[in-house]
C-alpha cells in the first residue's frame, strides 16, 4: 500500500511538472500549419507514441495528425518525394542510421538541440540530456533499444547449461542447435570479434582492415550451418516460439512481449548488448508553417515527461538521462518497467555502442563482403 | 430383313464383317442409351446409321470403334469378339464430324502417320500417301497445313488419311455435316464412289436422310436407342415398317382411324371422321384395333379420271408452285395438314384455294402401320 | 480535317500510275486512305488513354532508371572548381595533389556546405571508395574555420584597389576573363552563389567583396600562367586591367599560401589519401560505367577495370542464381501444371471449376499469410517434417532443412506462379478437340504416342506462353525469396532491392535493373528465334 501510495504522489507530482512546463516553455504556435502527418513504424510501437505523444500533443493545441506507417521505406520515399518537389510528411521516425543518411543526403533538415528543444526540468541543456545520443544533425533520438540475445529456458540436450553471455552464440558444443541471427553484418561481426578476443575498444579499428573483417567472418563461419538469418524483428521470437530455433537475436522490446506477454518459455541476456536509437527527423523542402509546426511537435514529444510516459507502453528506454527516473509501470501489465530497460543501470553493464559513423563509411563495403560470404 | 447385301456379290471385296449382339450402353446406369442391339454388316457393305440427335446412332459408332465400351453384350469383328480390343488394335479407319486433323502437321504428314506407326518405310510410306492424296484429286496439297485448306478440301483428306492404311472397315461420323448443300452432294457422290472401288465395308453415321438413301447398301434407321427398320434405301421408303420411319424418311401424311375388316394384306379402314378407305395392311391389330395410315403425297392423284380404290374428297387451303411440281395443302378426312404433289404437266390447271377436289389413291400405296389395341 | 488532307496529297503522290477514281473523281486510293485514316484516328483515340497510360508509368521511369545508372553530375555539379585544377594531375603520380587543387577543393566545399549538399557527394563517392563519406561530413563543420585569407591579404598589401568591389567588376569585364582565369571564375561563381543564400537575393554581389578562397584560386590560376601572359595583363592596352595587375608578375612568386593541404589534412588524414583523389578523379565525368562495373563485381581502378577481390564478388552468383532458378521454377510449374491444366480442360464443367478455384487460391490469399503457412508446413519443427518422422522416412535428429535455403525459394515461388502456368495451358488444352486423340488411336498410335506425337505439341503454345509468363515473373520477384530464401535463396532483386530503400544507392539499382532488363530481353528475343513468339498463345 505505501509503496503504492508513493508511486501515485510521485505521479502527481510528475503531472504537475508536466503542466508546469507545458505552460512555461511550451508557447502555442504561431502561424503553423494545423495539420500534420506523422510517419512511424506501426503496430504496438505506434501505439505508444499515440497514447504519449500524439494524443497529448492534439488535445493541447487541436492539430489534427495523420498517421503513416511507412518508416520502414522512409529512406527511399523521401529522397523520391524531394526529387518529385512533393513533401508530404511532416515528422518521420527513423532510426538512427537512416537518419544520418538523409542528413547526409540533404534530406533531413538540421536541428539545434539546445534552442529548438526542450530542456531537462532541472534546466540541463538538451544536449547534455541527449548527450552521446544526439548521433547526427539532423536527428532527435526518442528511445534506445537494443540488439540482444534471447534462447529457449526447455533445452535437454544443453544439460543444464544455460547462456550467460552473448559468446554463447559460437558455442555449438555447449549449446548445440539452430541459433537465429540478422541478415546483416551489423551486430554480427562486432560479436563476431568480441567473441574472437578482441578488446570492446578496438573492435572498429580491427574492422576497418581486410584481415579484420576476414576474421570476423572467419568466426562466423564456425556457426554458418547452425544459423538461421532473419530479416524482420518478429522472426526470432516465432522461431523460439516453434522450437525452429533455440537463441537468436532480436530487439529488447520483443523479447519483452514474447516473455512477459506471451509467457513462452524464453530468457533473455543483456550481455553485450548493441544500443541502437530511434527517433524523429524533420524532412527538408516543408513551407515555413510546416517547418514550424513540425519543430513545435518534436520540441513537445521529446521533452523528459512525454519520453518517460511513452515507456509506460512499450519496454524501450527513453533518449533523455532526466526521464529515466521517471519511468513507471506499463499501462496493461502492470509489471514495473525499469528492469526492463536496456538503460536500467543493471541491464547496461555491458553494452556495446555502435559506432555510426563507421558504418556509414563502410557499409556498403562490408554489406558486399558478408553477402557474398553468404552466398559461399 | 435380309441379312445378305448386294454388294457382297460383287468382285473385290475385302471389307469386314460387323456383328451386334445384345449390345447395350448405358453412361449413368440409369438409361439405357442403346437398348439390346443386333446388327449384322456383311463385308464391303455401306451401311447408313440413321436417326435424330440423341437417338444412340453415334454412341454406337463409338462403342464400334472402342471408345467407349459396351455395357453388355458382344460386337465381333470378321467373327472375333472385340470388347476387350483397344481401338488402335481394330485397325478400323475412322473420319470424324470436324475432321480431327492434327493441326501442327502438313496434310502428307497426317496421311502419313497411321503409316508410321505400321512401321512402313519412308519410299513405300511416300508412295502410299501420294496415292491416298491423289485419289481424293489433291495430290499438290501433300505440303500444306490443313488450317491452309478449304471445308471441302479438309474433308477430302480426313477420308484420304481414314483410307491410307488400308483398313477393312471405315467408320464416318457425321462426315458432311459442316459443308453446304452442293459439296455435300459431290462429296457424297465421291465417298460412293471410293467405296465402290476400294470394297471396304463403310458404316456410316448421319441424320440427314437424303446422305443416307444415296449413299447406302442397307439403312438403320434409330430411334430411342432401337433400330426401328434396318433395311435397303427402296424399301425403307417403299414399305415403312412404322409410322416413325414413315415420317423420317421423305414426306408422309397421317391418318388415323379404326380397322374394320381385314382381307389378307388388304384391310378396310374406318377413318375418324368415317370416311371409308382400304389399305395395305402392314402392321396392324386385331379388327377393332386402331391404326394409323401412311400415305405418300406424291402417290395421290388429283381429280382422277379413272375410278381408285379410294376416293376421297379435300378442300384446297393452299398452293405452292414448285416449278417441277404443286405442293396443295388440303383437308382431307380430319386431317388439316394433308399434302399432295402434283407433277407440273404443263397442261393441269392450277387449284383453287378453298374449292373441294376429289383425291384418289390405291389400296397398296396407303400403309396401315401402329397397332394401337 | 486539315490535317488528314495534307496527309491525303501524301498519299496520292505516293500512288503513282493510279488511274482509278471514284464518281465524284477523286482518285480511289486517297478515297479508301481516308475512309480508313477515319477508323484508325479513332483507334488511336480508343487507346490514347492506355498510350499515355504506358508511357507515364512504364516507359518514362524506364528511361529514367536506363539514365539514372550512367549519370553522375554530381561531381562535377558539386565540386566544379576541383574538377577543373584536377584535370592537370597525374592520377598515376605518387603524390597527393598540390595546393592549387586544395584551394579550388576549399572554395568548393565552402559553397557546398553552404547549401549543406557536401555530405551528398560523399555518400556518392563513398560507394566506390568506402570510408570517404565521413571525411567530406567531417570537413563540412570546419571548411569555415580554415584560415583563408592569405592571399587576398597579399593582393591588397600590393595594390590596395585588389580590396574594393571594383577590382572585380574590372577583372569580370576584361577581354580574358573567363579564359584566362579558369579557376577564379568558378570560384567567383560559387562565391556569388555562397552570397545569395547567406544573405539572401537582394545583395548586390558587384557591391561586395569575395572572401579569401576566390583570391586563393585567383592567385593559383596567375601563378600558373605562363610568364609572357601575366606581363601581358600589367600592360594591358585596357588601363584598369594594366593598373590592377601592375607589380603583380614580379610579386607573385612570393606570395604566401594558406597551406589548404594542410589544413585539410589536419581536418581529416582522408584529404590526404591518394587513393581518395583517384576516386574523385575518375569519378569527375557527368557520365560513368562505375555502377555497371560494380553491377558485375568489377571496379575501375588506375590499373584499368579490373574483377573485385573474390570476397566481395556476388552479383554475377547472384545474377546466375536468379536465371538458374527461375528456369527451375519455371519447369517445376511445368511439370506440376501440365497434368492440372489437362484435367481441367477435360473434366466435367462443374468439377474443373472447383479445381480452377483452389489453382486460384494462392492469389486470394495474402503475401504474409501465404509464406507463414509454408514456414509452418516446411521448417524442420514444421508438419511435413514431423510427418516423415512419424512415418519413420526420416530420424527426428535427421530433419529435411526444406526452408531458408533454395529449396524453400523453388517450393514457395513454384506455388505462387502455378497459376500462371496452369491457365494459359488450360486455355489452350480446351481449344485441341478430344477427337485428336482418338483419330491418333484409331490409326494405330498407343496412349503414349498419340500423347507426344499428337496432344503435346498442339500444347506447346501454351507452354510456352506459360513459361514466358512464370519466368518473367519469377525472375523479379523479390518479396517471397527474401521471406524464404534464407541465404541461397535470394535473388538479385533483394539487392536491388536493398540499394533503393536501404542504401540509397539508385544507380547500383538502376545498373542492376538494367542488366536484368537485357537478361530478360535477350532470353526473350532467344525464345523467339528458337520457338517462335507467334507460337505463344494465351487462348
Amino acid at each position: 500500500m505505501k509503496f503504492t501510495a508513493g508511486l501515485a504522489s510521485a505521479f502527481a507530482l510528475s503531472a504537475v511538472a508536466m503542466v508546469a512546463t507545458a505552460a512555461d516553455e511550451l508557447p502555442a504556435c504561431e502561424d503553423c500549419a494545423d495539420q500534420m502527418t506523422i510517419v512511424s513504424w506501426g503496430g504496438a510501437y505506434s501505439n505508444s507514441q499515440l497514447q504519449a505523444y500524439h494524443n497529448p500533443y492534439s488535445e493541447m493545441t487541436g492539430v489534427e495528425i495523420v498517421n503513416d506507417e511507412s518508416s520502414a521505406e522512409a529512406v527511399a520515399k523521401l529522397r523520391a518525394m524531394n526529387e518529385a518537389n512533393n513533401v508530404t510528411w511532416d515528422v518521420v521516425d527513423v532510426v538512427a542510421a537512416d537518419a544520418m543518411r538523409l542528413c547526409d543526403e540533404g534530406l533531413a533538415m538540421e536541428i539545434d538541440a539546445d534552442t529548438q528543444l526542450a530542456a531537462a526540468p532541472d534546466g540541463t541543456p538538451a544536449s547534455e540530456d541527449f548527450g552521446d545520443l544526439l548521433v547526427s544533425d539532423c536527428f532527435i533520438p526518442q528511445i534506445v533499444y537494443s540488439t540482444t540475445l534471447g534462447y529457449r529456458t526447455d533445452v535437454a540436450e544443453w544439460n543444464g547449461a544455460v547462456p550467460s553471455d552473448v559468446c554463447a552464440v559460437f558455442d555449438t558444443e555447449t549449446f548445440p542447435g539452430k541459433r537465429s541471427l540478422e541478415k546483416r553484418p551489423i551486430n554480427n561481426v562486432e560479436w563476431a570479434l568480441l567473441c574472437d578476443g578482441v578488446a570492446k575498444e578496438d573492435v572498429y579499428d580491427v574492422l576497418s582492415t581486410d584481415e579484420g573483417v576476414a576474421q570476423a567472418l572467419a568466426k562466423l563461419d564456425t556457426i554458418r550451418d547452425d544459423v538461421i538469418w532473419w530479416s524482420a524483428g518478429a522472426e526470432t521470437p516465432q522461431l523460439l516460439a516453434d522450437s525452429e530455433a533455440l537463441l537468436g537475436s532480436t530487439y529488447n522490446g520483443r523479447f519483452f512481449s514474447l516473455i512477459e506477454e506471451q509467457k513462452q518459455p524464453v530468457a533473455m541476456l543483456w550481455d553485450a548488448q548493441v544500443f541502437d536509437l530511434d527517433g524523429w527527423i524533420i524532412p527538408t523542402g516543408l513551407d515555413e508553417a510546416r517547418t514550424a509546426r513540425a519543430l513545435h511537435y518534436v520540441k513537445f514529444a521529446t521533452d523528459t515527461q512525454r519520453l518517460a510516459d511513452q515507456s509506460k507502453y512499450i519496454s524501450y528506454g527513453p533518449a533523455r538521462a532526466s526521464s529515466a527516473p521517471l519511468v513507471g509501470k506499463h499501462a496493461e501489465l502492470g509489471i514495473d518497467m525499469a528492469p526492463h530497460m536496456p538503460t536500467d543501470p543493471n541491464n547496461a553493464k555491458n553494452t556495446f555502442l555502435y559506432n555510426y559513423e563507421w558504418w556509414a563509411d563502410n557499409r556498403d563495403d562490408l554489406d558486399a563482403k558478408f553477402q557474398t560470404w553468404l552466398s559461399q | 430383313m435380309s441379312s445378305a447385301s448386294n454388294a457382297n456379290s460383287s468382285s473385290g471385296i475385302r471389307g469386314a464383317a460387323v456383328r451386334f449382339e445384345h449390345v447395350q450402353k448405358s453412361y449413368d446406369g440409369e438409361v439405357l442409351v442403346v437398348k439390346d442391339l443386333n446388327l449384322n454388316i456383311a463385308p464391303g457393305e455401306f451401311v447408313t446409321m440413321l436417326g435424330p440427335s440423341g437417338s444412340g446412332k453415334t454412341t454406337c459408332l463409338m462403342m464400334l470403334a472402342g471408345f467407349e465400351p459396351a455395357t453388355h453384350g458382344e460386337i465381333f469383328l470378321n467373327d472375333k469378339p472385340i470388347n476387350n480390343v483397344p481401338p488402335r488394335k481394330r485397325g478400323i479407319g475412322m473420319v470424324f464430324q470436324n475432321y480431327a486433323l492434327f493441326p501442327h502437321m502438313s496434310v502428307a504428314e497426317n496421311l502419313a502417320f497411321p503409316l508410321e506407326i505400321r512401321k512402313m518405310g519412308k519410299s513405300e510410306r511416300d508412295a502410299k500417301v501420294k496415292r491416298a492424296l491423289d485419289m481424293v484429286e489433291l495430290g499438290a496439297f501433300g505440303n500444306r497445313r490443313p488450317a491452309q485448306l478449304s471445308g471441302g478440301q479438309q474433308q477430302r483428306v480426313a477420308v484420304a488419311r481414314a483410307l491410307v492404311f488400308d483398313p477393312d472397315l471405315v467408320l464416318m461420323d457425321e462426315p458432311l455435316g459442316a459443308l453446304d448443300k452442293q459439296l455435300r452432294e459431290q462429296m457424297q457422290y465421291e465417298i460412293k464412289h471410293i467405296h465402290e472401288s476400294l470394297g471396304v465395308s463403310v458404316v456410316y453415321v448421319t441424320h440427314d436422310q437424303t446422305e443416307a438413301l444415296t449413299m447406302s447398301d442397307r439403312v438403320a434407321v434409330f430411334q430411342d436407342g432401337v433400330i426401328q427398320q434396318l433395311s435397303s434405301p427402296d424399301a425403307l421408303y417403299e414399305s415403312p415398317q412404322n409410322s416413325f420411319v414413315a415420317q423420317f424418311i421423305g414426306e408422309n401424311n397421317k391418318l388415323s382411324g379404326v380397322v374394320t375388316d381385314i382381307n389378307n394384306d388388304i384391310c378396310s379402314m374406318t377413318l375418324d371422321d368415317g370416311t371409308k378407305v382400304q389399305s395395305q395392311a402392314v402392321n396392324i391389330g386385331d379388327v377393332g384395333s386402331r391404326s394409323t395410315l401412311s400415305l405418300r403425297p406424291e402417290r395421290i392423284e388429283l381429280e382422277p379420271t379413272e375410278q381408285r380404290d379410294n376416293m376421297v374428297p379435300g378442300v384446297v387451303k393452299e398452293v405452292l408452285y414448285l416449278g417441277d411440281h404443286l405442293r396443295i395443302v388440303m383437308a382431307v378426312a380430319g386431317n388439316d395438314e394433308f399434302i399432295v404433289k402434283v407433277p407440273n404437266g404443263g397442261r393441269s390447271t392450277i387449284p383453287v384455294e378453298g374449292n373441294t377436289y376429289n383425291l384418289g389413291w390405291s389400296a397398296e400405296d396407303a400403309k396401315a402401320l401402329d397397332p394401337v389395341n | 480535317m486539315t490535317a488528314s488532307t495534307a496527309l491525303d496529297s501524301n498519299t496520292s503522290e505516293l500512288a503513282q500510275g493510279a488511274p482509278l477514281t471514284t464518281k465524284d473523281g477523286q482518285p480511289l486510293k486517297r478515297s479508301l486512305g481516308r475512309a480508313l485514316r477515319r477508323e484508325k484516328i479513332r483507334a488511336l483515340f480508343l487507346i490514347l488513354p492506355l498510350l499515355a497510360f504506358v508511357l507515364i508509368t512504364f516507359i518514362f521511369p524506364i528511361g529514367d532508371m536506363l539514365f539514372r545508372s550512367v549519370e553522375n553530375s554530381i561531381v562535377e555539379k558539386t565540386l566544379p572548381g576541383t574538377v577543373v585544377a584536377l584535370q592537370d594531375w597525374d592520377s598515376e603520380s605518387d603524390e597527393v595533389p598540390g595546393e592549387r587543387v586544395f584551394s579550388a577543393l576549399a572554395d568548393d566545399m565552402m559553397l557546398a556546405q553552404e547549401l549543406k549538399i557536401h555530405t551528398r557527394i560523399g555518400t556518392r563517392i563513398n560507394y566506390d571508395q568506402p570510408g570517404i563519406s565521413s571525411v567530406f561530413r567531417k570537413s563540412g563543420r570546419r571548411i569555415k574555420r580554415l584560415d583563408s585569407d592569405a592571399s587576398k591579404d597579399a593582393f591588397i598589401a600590393l595594390n590596395a584597389a585588389w580590396g574594393t568591389p571594383d577590382a572585380w567588376t574590372t577583372l569580370t569585364s576584361s577581354a580574358q576573363w573567363p579564359e584566362s582565369f579558369p579557376q577564379t571564375a568558378i570560384a567567383f561563381d560559387n562565391w556569388k552563389a555562397w552570397l545569395a543564400s547567406e544573405e539572401g537575393d537582394d545583395i548586390d554581389p558587384s557591391t561586395q567583396v569575395p572572401y579569401g578562397f576566390t583570391y586563393a584560386n585567383l592567385f593559383h590560376d596567375l601563378s600558373s600562367m605562363e610568364n609572357g601572359a601575366l606581363n601581358n595583363l600589367a600592360k594591358s592596352s585596357d588601363s584598369a586591367i594594366a593598373s590592377l595587375f601592375a607589380g603583380v608578375p614580379d610579386a607573385i612568386d612570393n606570395f604566401p599560401t594558406d597551406d589548404f593541404k594542410g589544413q585539410f589534412a589536419d581536418i581529416e588524414k582522408g584529404w590526404v589519401n591518394i587513393q581518395n583523389w583517384q576516386a574523385i578523379k575518375r569519378l569527375s565525368p557527368a557520365f560513368t560505367d562505375s555502377y555497371f562495373l560494380a553491377a558485375v563485381d568489377s571496379e575501375r581502378t588506375e590499373a584499368g577495370v579490373q574483377q573485385k577481390p573474390a570476397n566481395e564478388r556476388f552479383y554475377v552468383t547472384l545474377f546466375v542464381r536468379t536465371i538458374v532458378l527461375s528456369i527451375v521454377i519455371t519447369l517445376a510449374c511445368i511439370l506440376l501444371g501440365y497434368p492440372i491444366a489437362y484435367l481441367l480442360a477435360t473434366l466435367s464443367v462443374r468439377s474443373s471449376n472447383l479445381i480452377l478455384i483452389l489453382v486460384l487460391l494462392p492469389f486470394w490469399t495474402s503475401l504474409l499469410v501465404r509464406t507463414s503457412s509454408w514456414k509452418v508446413l516446411l521448417q524442420q519443427q514444421g508438419v511435413i517434417n514431423d510427418l516423415l518422422v512419424w512415418i519413420g522416412l526420416v530420424a527426428d535428429d535427421g530433419r529435411l532443412v526444406m526452408i531458408n535455403n533454395m529449396t524453400g525459394t523453388i517450393i514457395a515461388m513454384t506455388h505462387i506462379l502455378l497459376p500462371f502456368m496452369i491457365l494459359p495451358l488450360y486455355s489452350v488444352m480446351k481449344t485441341i478437340s478430344p477427337s485428336y486423340m482418338r483419330a491418333a488411336k484409331s490409326m494405330g498410335a498407343s496412349d503414349t504416342l498419340a500423347f507426344w506425337r499428337i496432344y503435346f505439341p498442339n500444347t506447346i503454345a501454351g507452354i510456352g506462353a506459360g513459361s514466358i509468363l512464370v519466368f518473367i515473373l519469377a525472375i523479379g520477384y523479390y518479396i517471397t525469396p527474401a521471406l524464404v530464401g534464407g541465404t541461397k535463396g535470394v535473388f538479385i532483386s533483394n539487392q536491388i532491392a536493398y540499394h533503393i530503400s536501404s542504401s540509397l544507392n539508385w544507380g547500383l539499382a538502376a545498373a542492376l535493373g538494367t542488366i536484368l532488363l537485357v537478361l530478360v530481353l535477350a532470353l526473350y528475343w532467344t525464345y523467339d528465334r528458337i520457338v517462335g513468339i507467334d507460337n505463344v498463345k494465351l487462348g
